[in-house]
């Protein structure tokens, strides 16, 4: 399994990005995860960083390195990546379970409350999951945050929701 | 007959940049475009670009249209749409037809940025209604907002196709599988995984072999490929479908740099016959410059780099900017075109175009 190959990150490529947080760090509390990993020429997540967490520097299509230290998970990378690749994991959401903000740019968009199907990087159904939040303030430019809790066991499988069907 | 200092044909990402250029430095500008809007095919780009802020990384292609067509217009640049430029002759009089009649204009300098047409795959069935170009799809959901089916295919794993198959998804069709003939993906991993997520296959080592259908496609014939691209019997699947979508690559629109007895050279990396042209982007002809997708296929992010590079050398050559002035201009554009070309994806084409370039500086 390679992102060339099946175009999606396997777990080998996931250990290997600069962009993901320690599974230490994961422990307390939100933090973002760049799933970036290939070496292109972008680097607004550097700029969106308040916290002056994301270093990509010069060339520009240096990986994304996170330093998880700075962090605060407020999620401000996550609508201005072009890839729509970053997400914020937060696994002290709760006893069982833990938030996973992802980007979303489908419309109807979910509802705060609604439960909806997560889905992992390949598409597949892995668990229900409520909607917590979602951020869609005009400063993203139609690329919603959603904001979804998920069993803490699920929340570095979870990348997407199924989409929203109403009538 | 009209006349002009700088007659552009093309505005697109590369025409536009350049007679923003070219025109702030005081350059008179005439952009003629065959099209009713001008923008080329930006207006249809609803994801956000990839690049640096300077690249308007993070800003959906139909917001830096809007930027780039208000200050066209901020600049005071001539626009004729709905024009066809169908003939250069000579030093530079271009033949334009507008409302069925033909006119002529005179131009000291002529930019073509023509852009780049679609290539075709053919298998049986390919004439059914419901085959169609990726850009034509498109120009369907995202300009016309009509759904031209609910089930598509997707041959090609370029941005191109990618892109256009979650676009299509957003539009909300069913994309059942992006195929690719190559074993490997060949747009962006982030483009691929946004499909994947939302359940799209991306199949590689396969390719279309067949559109069955009795008025229009009905089922998409699959079939996997050996390492000599040969299909393997007995491996064929059917689905069904109603669009076949193409993305098999571009070619540079390049008739009126032919016709203008530009040299060329046939480059595989940029999309085929390029008109040979230096780090000015003028061609062998002299008054004659190229932009964008004609001088290689790339990005509109560099065809907006290239134009205003363009646009930078023609107001030098026309007395606007000093030799000075035009060289820190210059380099900055330089800067950003070399940072956009870094990288395992943009490779081949820095080291195509360097190559191309190296002619023709010397020539």
């Amino acid at each position: 399994m390679t992102l060339e190959k099946d175009g999606f990150l396997s777990p080998e490529e996931l250990t290997r990005l600069p962009g993901i947080p320690s599974a230490e760090r994961l422990e307390q509390g939100p933090v973002a995860v760049i799933e970036c990993a290939q070496e292109i020429p972008c680097n607004p997540c550097e700029e969106a960083c308040p916290a002056g967490a994301i270093q990509v520097g010069e060339p520009i299509t240096n990986l994304p390195v996170l330093e998880s230290d700075k962090c605060t998970g407020c999620g401000l990378c996550i609508p201005v990546c072009p890839g729509l690749a970053i997400f914020v994991v937060d696994m002290t959401y709760s006893d069982r379970e833990a938030t996973v903000q992802l980007p979303y740019e489908f419309l109807p968009l979910p509802q705060k409350g609604e439960l909806v199907t997560a889905l992992d990087r390949e598409g597949k159904a892995i668990c229900p999951a409520r909607v917590v939040n979602v951020r869609n303030p005009k400063k993203f430019d139609h690329t919603a945050v959603i904001a979804i809790a998920v069993p803490k066991d699920k929340a570095m499988n979870v990348r997407n929701i199924a989409l929203i069907r109403r009538q | 007959m009209r006349e002009t200092e700088l007659a552009i044909v093309g505005a697109g990402p590369a025409g536009l940049s350049a007679a923003i250029e070219a025109a702030s430095a005081g350059v008179r500008v005439t952009l003629v475009d065959e099209n009713q809007r001008p923008g080329g095919q930006l207006f249809k780009q609803i994801h956000k670009f990839f690049g640096s802020k300077e690249h308007y990384a993070s800003v959906r292609g139909f917001d830096i249209g809007t930027k780039l067509l208000s200050e066209v217009e901020k600049q005071g640049v001539e626009v004729m749409l709905d024009s066809v430029v169908w003939g250069i002759f000579g030093t530079h009089v271009l033949g334009i037809i507008h409302d069925q009649k033909n006119t002529y204009l005179r131009a000291q300098k002529v930019l073509l940025a023509t852009g780049a047409i679609e290539n075709a795959l053919a298998f049986p069935g390919w004439t059914l209604p419901g085959v169609m170009g990726a850009g034509a799809i498109q120009t369907l959901i995202n300009i016309d907002r009509v759904l031209p089916g609910k089930k598509a295919i997707m041959i090609g794993s370029g941005n191109v196709g990618l892109i256009v198959s979650y676009q299509l998804l957003q539009a909300g069709a069913q994309v059942i599988a992006v195929v690719e003939a190559a074993p490997k993906i060949g747009g962006y991993g982030v483009h691929a995984s946004k499909l994947r997520r939302n359940g799209v296959p991306i199949l590689t080592s396969t390719t279309v072999k067949e559109a069955k259908g009795k008025e229009k496609v009905e089922k998409a014939v699959l079939v996997a490929l050996d390492q000599n691209w040969n299909q393997i019997p007995g491996t064929e699947s059917e689905y069904e479908v109603d669009m076949i979508c193409l993305a098999v690559g571009l070619s540079p629109l390049s008739e009126l740099a032919w016709m203008a007895g530009c040299q060329f050279e046939y480059i595989p990396e940029l999309g085929g016959h390029v008109p040979i042209h230096d780090l000015n982007m003028q061609t062998t002809v002299p008054g004659i410059y190229v932009a964008g997708d004609l001088a290689g296929i790339e990005e509109a992010s560099t065809a907006m780099e290239e134009g205003k590079l363009a646009g930078i050398a023609i107001a030098e050559a026309l007395g606007y900017l000093s030799p000075e002035e035009a060289k820190i201009k210059k380099e900055a554009v330089s800067r950003r075109l070399d940072s956009f070309r870094k990288g395992p994806f943009g490779k081949a084409v820095r080291k195509a175009k360097a190559r191309l370039q190296r002619r023709g500086e010397v020539q």
